[in-house]
């Protein structure tokens, strides 16, 4: 389809080139706009309906242009609606993840920017291949960890809570912000090392003055890559947590495959909207940066 | 440090420098060791203890709780004898071909698109990437919204008029997984997008105008110029992508539960079945075990290609 506008351009001496120029620029922003239609209509949907009643939205369907307003799906979603058992909305569930979320992303990113530092800067015999087996990890399905997890969480006291979950989330975001820190790390010059060494820095004064400044690229990676896929997360929530320790997506997969007929859209889709707000904050603002950051140096 | 300068105290300056400076050398030679030692042993134990842990207790005699009794690999043999396992396994390779094929496709078509300098190109990247910030959970929860017949899709176009129209692909056991597909690219392309986007501005616009001058058309110097030059990032893409295919989960459980019946179950949710709701725990862990070959039969090709690459880049200098 898009080879086809080119085609259309090829013989530009022409005559109808400025027609067929406009022709050309109308398919290629048709195509745009007909994907953008796609994309942006279950936003639309969640959106749109958690403002409109029920009622309406039974009667006129999903997609559809609200002919109701209504404030009332949002307090009843955060702090009213029973969702397994308890009906105290997704609020205590929201800060679950959110208690989650912010330590463990701040602890992988840490220990994995210090990781990436030695790995990179501060070499030694099998540096490498220790490099390797970290990253290992972030190929591994999280079926394989279950049962040690399971095991180790039991013997730890931290079962049913969220510190077991931040735990699990740290270790095993552990191999992304190792990956990600030691790549970028990498690219920064020996020789400016050297010279610090020279000046008598040694290794934590050359990682607070020279590393962590340069760092702030991806830093901004690791902690939307980390935020996001945390927050994100449903397999260790629901294996690991139950009722009121659960994370929100948790929640939210019990709130929407619990009620069978008569489905509460308006709740739900308020309940779905606080769910994904965080991380598409998250992604709002620091979007530009993550994907520069990303084609920089983290995928290579 | 204060301790090599309680140990220099009694010493002339001459020898005092000398043995601060080999002292600290050996003491600062332990420092990045035991700085990176925390987060190494907690991912080596993570990779390896984890994995060999699992795999023994895939051919122990464990059902409700694990169990250490050797019994060899009767656990696979039970798995693959299992119809609900070799629907969701072949499910697994059916998703993952079209689910990254298709993907990559709508990517890179939307990639090319922006790269012919529209206008308001930041809008349009904004649109296409940000299903990728969201949880599968809550894409699978708000498609399989869109999906039912009475009030998604179908309901809209029946209220406009085509009575007749039908639109189950989730309550079709034959459909049902073209669903999942379907959602699947709606997440993902967008991340492709980026990538392939990022790669058409890297590619160096000399060689593009070369071409040009040659003579060759923009629909040439794509296909002879630009997409060869980005050929690692396709390879990088595709290796993201299947691994999100392989461990698809959240998205089967949000969309469709595994059905119309089995016919969705994916073996990531059949993994979490026999483990947790059937007390089939070696089992679990066979397929399990199953899933990392899937990935492995993925990643060693990849792995070797990366080696062989920066073996011929360092070649030729």
């Amino acid at each position: 389809m898009v080879d086809a506008t080119f085609d259309l351009a090829l013989d530009s001496q022409a005559r109808g080139e400025s027609l067929r120029f406009a022709l050309r620029r109308l398919a290629i922003y048709a195509f745009l706009a007909v994907f953008a239609l796609i994309y942006l209509l279950p936003l639309f949907v969640v959106v749109a309906n958690s403002f409109r009643e029920l009622p309406e939205i039974t009667q006129n369907g999903l997609i559809a242009l609200p002919h109701s307003f209504s404030l009332k799906a949002w307090p009843q979603a955060w702090a009213h609606y029973c969702v397994a058992g308890t009906c105290e909305g997704v609020k205590r569930n929201f800060f679950n993840s959110l208690y989650m979320t912010i330590p463990a992303t701040i602890l992988s990113t840490l220990i994995g920017a210090m990781n990436g530092y030695v790995l990179s800067k501060w070499r030694f015999p099998g540096s490498e291949t220790l490099f390797v087996c970290i990253v290992l990890g972030v190929f591994m399905p999280g079926q394989i960890a279950l049962l040690p997890w399971a095991y180790i969480l039991g013997a730890l006291h931290l079962s049913n809570s969220v510190y077991g979950l931040i735990l699990v989330h740290v270790i095993q975001g552990l191999s992304f912000t190792t990956l990600f820190c030691r790549n970028y790390y990498v690219n920064i010059p020996d020789d400016l090392i050297k010279a610090a060494r020279i000046d008598g820095a040694g290794f934590w004064r050359i990682f607070v003055k020279i590393i962590l400044p340069l760092s702030p690229p991806i830093l901004i990676v690791t902690v939307i890559w980390q935020f996001t896929g945390i927050w994100n997360e449903f397999l260790f929530g629901v294996v690991f947590t139950g009722g009121t320790q659960q994370p929100i997506t948790a929640a939210l997969v019990a709130l929407a495959t619990s009620q069978m007929n008569a489905h509460p859209y308006d709740v739900a889709s308020a309940a779905v909207m606080i769910g994904a707000v965080p991380p598409l904050l998250i992604y709002l603002f620091g979007g530009k940066y993550f994907v520069r950051g990303l084609t920089q140096g983290a995928i290579k | 440090m204060r301790l090599n300068v309680a140990m220099s105290n009694g010493l002339s300056p001459n020898e005092s420098i000398h043995a601060k400076a080999s002292l600290r050398e050996k003491l600062g030679a332990w420092v990045p060791g035991l700085a990176i030692a925390p987060g190494a042993v907690a991912s080596l134990i993570y990779v390896f203890g984890f994995t060999l842990w699992t795999l023994y207790i895939s051919m122990s005699n464990s059902t409700m709780l694990p169990t250490y009794k050797f019994v060899g690999l009767k656990p696979y043999f039970d798995l693959w004898s299992n119809q609900r396992w070799k629907i969701a396994y072949g499910n697994l390779f059916y998703f993952s071909a079209f689910y990254v094929v298709l993907s990559l496709a709508v990517g890179l078509a939307l990639a090319i698109a922006i790269d012919q300098r529209v206008r308001g190109e930041a809008v349009w990247r904004t649109i296409f990437l940000y299903p990728l910030a969201v949880s599968f959970v809550v894409t699978g929860v708000v498609w399989s919204w869109l999906y039912s017949p009475d009030a998604g899709i179908e309901f809209l176009v029946r209220s406009l008029g085509w009575h007749g129209f039908t639109f189950r692909l989730t309550t079709n056991r034959d459909t049902a997984i073209y669903a999942i597909i379907a959602t699947g690219i709606w997440q993902s392309s967008g991340f492709a997008m980026a990538l392939f986007l990022a790669g058409l501005r890297s590619v160096d616009p000399d060689l593009v105008k070369a071409a040009q001058i040659d003579g060759a058309g923009p629909a040439r110097i794509y296909r002879k110029v630009i997409l060869p030059s980005i050929g690692p990032i396709f390879v990088a893409v595709v290796v993201v992508l299947l691994q999100f295919a392989i461990k698809t989960f959240d998205l089967v459980v949000a969309l469709t539960r595994g059905g119309p019946g089995i016919a969705t179950t994916f073996p990531a949710n059949y993994v979490y079945d026999l483990m947790f709701q059937r007390g089939e725990i070696a089992v679990g862990a066979a397929a399990a075990i199953m899933m990392l070959a899937a990935l492995a039969v993925v990643l060693v090709p990849y792995a070797l290609w990366t080696v062989w690459r920066s073996r011929r880049e360092a070649a030729h200098g």
